[in-house]
């Protein structure tokens, strides 16, 4: 049964090594390849001279067959070499540099969100039905269609700005100072948190309404087990697997520079930051960079929740093609 | 059965009554329910869907307590009143000294866990024992139920056991405790012919070799035929005849009885042109009808009918023989076409 | 009708030879392939006449199910051949199925799930009507109204949801859309086996009076031998795929030739207290 899933998870690692080999290609074929045109002009952007076209020509290799291309880029997106037009600077650097600041938004956020909607999900469907459920229904709803950029700037402009207690955006090194680190991220976390809080208690409510419907939670209270056991051994363990799963999924996303808007509004500096600067100039291979980026981290957390959703439900193993 | 007198009665029921508040009104499940279970015995209680049988078994076990429930009656087992226990008093009981096992073996274990586990677990909830010793105790358990290999099942999952297998499992889960009583709810009504026949022999090995006492709940008078000391027929939330098996099966005082003997099929013998059939359909909970509650599908319906006949003995011969019906017991051996034994 | 010993009746409604379904396993570390089969029906022969039940009996799991539905060519066999009327209908394409589709029809077992929960019940038993160009415009209510008839349900019902109906009622409605074609032969696949013991006579009488008024064959697949037994000339037992017993019903039922349908009839309960503890006696004494 071990090897049950040690064979699942071996399938499903070397399945994503393929997915990534597959989106590198895709990312290659959609910004060089299908739209057309010289793809050096693209890259030169609008006001350029006809020399620096010849040397990303050259640069990019791109009077060379395609698989050349492909490697060219690999290469350069690997190596460091890939530069950005506009700003003459390395854009593997540039994610170098974001990427400890969007990780520090994740986690931070992720820890956040899923310990309120747990919280939240539980009380609201224990109470389900009574007043304390409806007044969080409403409340979920005012946080899902809440835009985190709108949030973001009234909490900095009235708890930042015009109140002091938070720092105005920007964000300090854990290392300069880990109470400053704290400080500046406490609002960029919750308003990229409430969105999350506000969907996956109401996905954790309805599921757990669900689960106190099976039978088997009928034989757990039948065998005598205390109220409390049979809430969180049987009815949470299983309401909290698709929520583990959904969980994996925005995290990665949200690693892999997904919450341009909270970091924006923050000014944190991070890779969605990056990627929003690049996008509103046009700078391709920031852009391109980015999305295979964040293309990895979607790809590596899919992977590693599927992996986690067999782990916790021994009846997913079977269908990873193994006999039953 | 004529040291009947003499034995302990281990459950005791007077006047269930269960009520449900649904959005269309309230349901009455069960209305005026009295059952009496000695030692050892087994009670088969029959009816079909919406009869009050299995809400009436779940009452016992506490497991219809909700908002919208109102539950009244007594139930006496072992010392204890069920109706009126607090959740922690029930919950020690159940479990413990009195078990329940259901339809679905599937959807009845937890199916991210471990049978052992969740065998273990009930044990633990009940006593101050080992985690160790508690898995010693699970793979007996596994192996008195007759699943082979026990010291390797119980370290499977729900989903890797066959049909038969995992109701088994549930059996030996509810054994863990040695309880006095088991409370079967359809328990064979998933499973194939063959299993059902293989279960059926287990339970009726428990029941002898252990003192165990058997509610058994079920739609199928051939499982009843098979087990039961005692039946208590049930319709629309009222049992309408109580006796014993061949008080019920070859003197039956009830015309739903005959019904539902005539409407069986039997293959051991010649098949009648057409099958018996009780027409009509089982009244809504929402709005029965006024008195006797089978009056609309009886053929035998009279103005007496209009009220409710109470659960009396009517046949001087047998005591213990109740029945809910005004006909006198001349009128219903002359009107019946079943149950004579021939 | 001349009959044999075994029941067979000369001039077959559907003949079956040698049919097989197989689903592969598929497996692999990273690219599957096939590596075995599930042989779910496996070179079954058997065949009906017009009028005429077959019942089909056996345990969950053993092809009964796929059997109907290769049959009906739901889904594709991988071998064998299916004669209607004397005609192949392996391998016809969907376009020259649907002529013969109005002649062989379905009841299923759960009826709610069968039934279109947003569908009227005009509309649910008119659909085939209209689909095979039986019926259209104002020809349609009464003839759906007449279908509802017979089955025993009431005119007035037209307009209903399915929702509005008990087990029993919906199990009509699906015999009724089933008759809506006017069908020579009716699978019905577990048709009773959800609803209550005083409903299961209801609507297996009504099956056996509707064959003698339209001349309907059945093939009644179901778990329960008593109920098969009843309605059936001739039953077949299916284990693992295969048909391992077929003759007439109460020869299978009084003498079962094949150790499978004795194991099978000896573990069906048998509803007689006094019998059983002479069985249990003799068993004991053995």
């Amino acid at each position: 049964m071990r090897s049950q899933l040690a064979r699942f998870a071996v399938r499903r690692v070397l399945s994503m090594v393929f997915v990534l080999f597959a989106v590198s290609v895709l990312v290659f074929l959609i910004f060089n390849v299908l739209p057309g045109g010289d793809p050096a002009v693209r890259m030169a952007g609008k006001a350029h001279t006809e020399t620096q076209v010849e040397a990303i020509r050259e640069e990019w290799g791109f009077d060379e067959p395609l698989y050349v291309q492909y490697g060219t880029m690999m290469k350069k997106l690997f190596t460091g070499d890939m530069i950005s037009y506009f700003t003459e600077v390395s854009v593997t650097e540039e994610i170098r540099k974001g990427a400890p600041r969007t990780f520090a938004l994740a986690i931070g956020a992720a820890i956040i969100w899923m310990a309120f909607a747990i919280a939240l999900g539980v009380y609201s469907a224990l109470r389900a039905g009574r007043i304390s459920d409806r007044v969080l229904t409403v409340l979920a709803l005012i946080g899902i269609s809440m835009p985190a950029f709108w949030l973001g700037a009234i909490l900095s402009y009235y708890l930042g700005y015009k109140a002091g207690i938070f720092p105005n955006g920007g964000y300090v090194e854990f290392l300069v100072s880990p109470t400053e680190w704290l400080w500046h991220l406490i609002l960029p976390w919750f308003t990229l948190s409430i969105l999350f809080i506000g969907f996956y208690s109401r996905v954790l409510r309805s599921d757990i309404l669900e689960t106190m419907g099976e039978d088997y939670v009928r034989t757990a209270r039948a065998k005598g087990l205390s109220e409390r056991r049979v809430m969180l051994k049987h009815v949470l363990r299983n309401s909290l697997i698709p929520i583990i799963t959904l969980w994996g999924l925005d995290f990665g996303a949200v690693l892999g520079g997904g919450a341009i808007l909270t970091e924006t509004v923050f000014n944190l500096q991070g890779v969605g930051q990056y990627f929003a600067d690049a996008i509103g100039q046009l700078d391709l291979p920031p852009i391109m960079a980015v999305t295979m980026f964040g293309a990895f981290f979607i790809v590596i957390f899919n992977t590693v929740v599927d992996i986690a959703y067999a782990a916790l439900d021994p009846r997913i193993r079977l269908e990873g093609g193994s006999k039953a | 059965m004529s040291e009947a007198g003499r034995v302990p009665t281990l459950l005791e029921v007077h006047d269930l009554e269960v009520s449900f508040n649904t959005e269309d009104g309230v349901v009455r499940a069960v209305d005026g329910v009295g059952l009496e279970l000695k030692s050892d015995e087994v009670l088969a209680v029959v009816g079909e869907s919406g009869s009050g049988k299995s809400v009436t078994a779940l009452t016992m076990m506490g497991l219809t307590r909700g908002p919208n429930a109102s539950i009244s009656g007594t139930a006496h087992f072992e010392g204890t009143e069920l109706i009126g226990a607090s959740d922690e008093e029930l919950r020690r009981v159940r479990g413990n000294r009195m078990s329940m096992i259901f339809q679905d073996p599937m959807s009845s274990l937890n199916p991210v866990y471990r049978v052992g586990a969740q065998i273990v677990e009930q044990i633990r909830a009940h006593r101050d024992v080992s985690a160790t010793e508690a898995r010693q105790r699970a793979v007996e358990l596994l192996d008195a139920v007759g699943i082979p290999d026990p010291g390797i099942r119980v370290d499977a999952y729900p989903h890797e056991l066959s049909g038969g297998m995992r109701q088994r499992a549930m059996i030996a889960m509810a054994l863990s405790l040695d309880p006095s009583l088991l409370i079967a709810d359809e328990p064979t009504t998933a499973l194939d012919v063959t299993i059902q026949a293989q279960l059926i022999e287990l339970l009726r090995k428990l029941n002898e070799e252990r003192d165990l006492s058997i509610v058994l709940i079920t739609h199928d008078i051939g499982v009843v035929a098979e087990i039961a000391d005692r039946v208590a027929v049930m319709y629309a939330g009222r049992i309408v005849e109580q006796g014993t098996l061949d008080e019920v099966f070859y003197d039956p005082q009830h015309p739903y009885t005959w019904g539902l003997l005539g409407s069986l099929t039997r293959i051991d013998r010649p098949r009648p042109d057409r099958l018996p059939q009780i027409p009509g359909m089982p009244p809504s909970l929402l709005e029965p009808p006024v008195g006797c509650h089978f009056r609309p599908r009886c053929p035998h319906a009279f103005d007496r009918c209009q009220s409710v006949p109470d659960l009396n003995t009517r046949l001087p011969e047998a005591p213990a023989h109740f029945d809910r019906c005004f006909l006198s017991p001349e009128q219903k051996r002359e009107r019946r076409e079943v149950g004579d034994g021939t | 009708m001349a009959r044999d010993e075994e029941g067979h009746v000369s001039g077959r409604l559907l003949e079956v030879k040698g049919l097989s379904k197989h689903f592969p396993i598929k497996s692999g570390l990273l690219i599957d392939r096939e590596v075995e089969s599930v042989r779910a029906v496996d070179g079954v022969d058997f065949a009906i006449s017009s009028g005429e039940t077959l019942g089909l009996v056996g345990e969950s799991g053993c092809g009964k199910s796929t059997l109907c539905r290769a049959v009906l060519q739901l889904i594709k066999p991988t071998a064998g051949s299916v004669l209607f009327e004397g005609h192949e209908i392996v391998g016809l394409g969907d376009r020259q199925m649907q002529p013969l589709r109005r002649e062989m029809q379905m009841v299923f077992q759960n009826p709610q799930a069968s039934l279109n929960p947003r569908k009227r019940v005009g509309e649910i038993v008119g659909s085939p009507l209209k689909l095979h160009g039986l019926a259209s415009g104002s020809e349609l209510k009464p003839k759906v109204q007449e279908l509802l008839d017979r089955v025993g349900l009431s005119p007035e019902h037209y307009n209903r949801y399915p929702h509005e109906f008990s087990g029993g009622q919906q199990q009509r409605i699906g015999i009724a859309r089933a008759l809506a074609t006017r069908p020579k032969l009716i699978f019905a696949d577990e048709p009773v086996s959800k609803l209550d013991v005083s409903i299961q006579a209801q609507i297996v009488n009504l099956l056996v009076d509707l064959q003698k008024d339209l001349g309907l064959a059945y093939v009644f697949v179901a778990h329960d031998i008593g109920i098969v037994r009843h309605i059936s000339q001739r039953i077949a037992v299916m284990k693992d795929g295969k048909i391992v017993e077929e003759g007439a019903a109460d020869r299978i039922c009084e003498q079962p030739r094949d150790p499978y349908t004795q194991q099978l009839l000896s573990a069906v309960p048998i509803p007689d207290p006094r019998e059983n503890r002479t069985r249990r006696a003799a068993a004991a004494r053995e």
